[in-house]
């Protein structure tokens, strides 16, 4: 396992000192470290594993050709993303939004626009390498305030490539759009609700 | 003579627990991480047969209904209702399957287990263990390899108010909420080149 430094989650938690009793989404698979990281501060946290709901729902076959079929992707909305509507003071979507492809992308980062409260944060991550056919995936764990533990999971092809402009694109509906540029191929974006 | 007889009969006296053998320390299994709470907790156990004095419903046991129990209980079968045990350990086996709301003092899980968890104390979810609900818990021991999805409540013991009257420096620190220092975000070799904004 490997750590790196994010100014993204650096930003990202100066919302857990705003006032406890907060609730947030973390769409890595659960992990000892982010529950207690979170809780330790007086926050609720929700796990799920967003990659292994995408396998059962989309693993059998070819994984994109699969993400246009509706009645897969019902089946996924209802298992993944079912929350009610501004439920969450927060979300770590990390780098799950990579595997996803054109419609079913705009879906689910409406749903989690629609789960977020207003003045919410979001942290998701995108590889900026434009010719890798498959990018390494992880499982992401917060450590501290600054530093994410990464736990490898393998590698996927991602569904695109994302550049700033696509980006602003796709968080269209979110208040602000925040980079920050790293060194080791990661752009990682902070959007407010 | 009878009487040297009877005494010859007596049953020997039955070795108190103290005098056994020490039992050899048995190898914790790895841990992604310390459990989160200050309180210091008692080490975890791997899956063994329960101990003498627990209930067990075994693999090939169904229950469907309530289960109310005044003992530590091991489900390693199905269970499909309620279980409440508030002062006892709940342990689910790894061929336990339970479709229930669930409430003890402790529940450990190597099974799978859906349904919301209220524990008093703590909850172990171990490895191969696969939990959806909610849980409710005063601390939380997560194995790497473990599937969980829900939410995780902490709960935190009540922290009596100091006397209106002490000093406020001497007052003792309230359990939960201790915020992380907020400071300025530092570079590294993996970290920021640049960051720009877009409000709206």
């Amino acid at each position: 396992m490997e750590t790196r430094s994010s100014s993204g989650l650096d930003q990202f938690c100066s919302l857990l000192v705003e006032r406890p009793g907060l609730t947030f989404l973390d769409l890595a698979g659960v992990s000892q470290s982010t529950v207690a990281f979170v809780t330790e501060q007086g926050h609720r946290i929700y796990s799920d594993d967003f990659l292994l709901q995408m396998d059962r729902c989309f693993g059998d076959g070819d994984f994109y050709e699969n993400q246009a079929d509706p009645e897969k992707v019902a089946k996924f909305l209802d298992t993944a993303l079912d929350y009610p509507a501004q439920h969450f003071d927060g979300a770590l979507v990390w780098d799950t939004l990579e595997f996803l492809s054109g419609p079913l992308l705009e879906t689910v980062v409406e749903r989690l626009s629609h789960m977020l409260r207003p003045g919410a944060y979001m942290l998701a991550l995108f590889h900026s390498e434009e010719r890798a056919e498959t990018i390494p995936t992880y499982s992401y764990r917060i450590s501290d305030r600054k530093t994410i533990t990464l736990a490898p999971r393998g590698r996927r092809r991602p569904a695109q490539y994302f550049n700033n402009r696509s980006l602003e694109k796709l968080f269209h509906d979110f208040e602000s759009v925040k980079f920050f540029l790293t060194r080791d191929h990661l752009r990682e974006v902070i959007v407010r609700r | 003579m009878w009487n040297r007889r009877k005494e010859e009969e007596q049953p020997a006296p039955k070795p108190v627990a103290a005098q056994l053998p020490a039992q050899p320390a048995r190898p914790l299994p790895a841990k992604e991480g310390i459990p989160m709470s200050t309180v210091p907790s008692r080490p975890a156990e791997s899956f063994d047969a329960p101990r003498t004095g627990n209930a067990v419903l075994g693999k090939s046991v169904v229950v469907k209904g309530q289960i109310l129990s005044r003992e530590d209980l091991t489900i390693d079968g199905e269970v499909e209702g309620t279980v409440e045990m508030q002062e006892h350990r709940l342990t689910i086996g790894p061929n336990g399957k339970v479709r229930a709301s669930v409430k003890a003092r402790e529940v450990i899980v190597l099974g799978t287990l859906h349904g919301n968890v209220e524990t008093g104390d703590r909850i172990d979810i171990r490895k191969e263990a696969k939990l959806v609900g909610d849980i409710k818990t005063a601390r939380i021991v997560i194995e790497d390899g473990a599937y969980f999805k829900g939410n995780v409540d902490i709960i935190r013991a009540e922290v009596p108010r100091p006397a209106a009257a002490a000093p406020a420096a001497s007052a003792p620190r309230p359990v939960a909420a201790t915020p992380t220092p907020v400071s300025a975000p530092s570079s590294s070799p993996a970290m920021a080149a640049g960051a720009g904004e877009i409000k709206r």
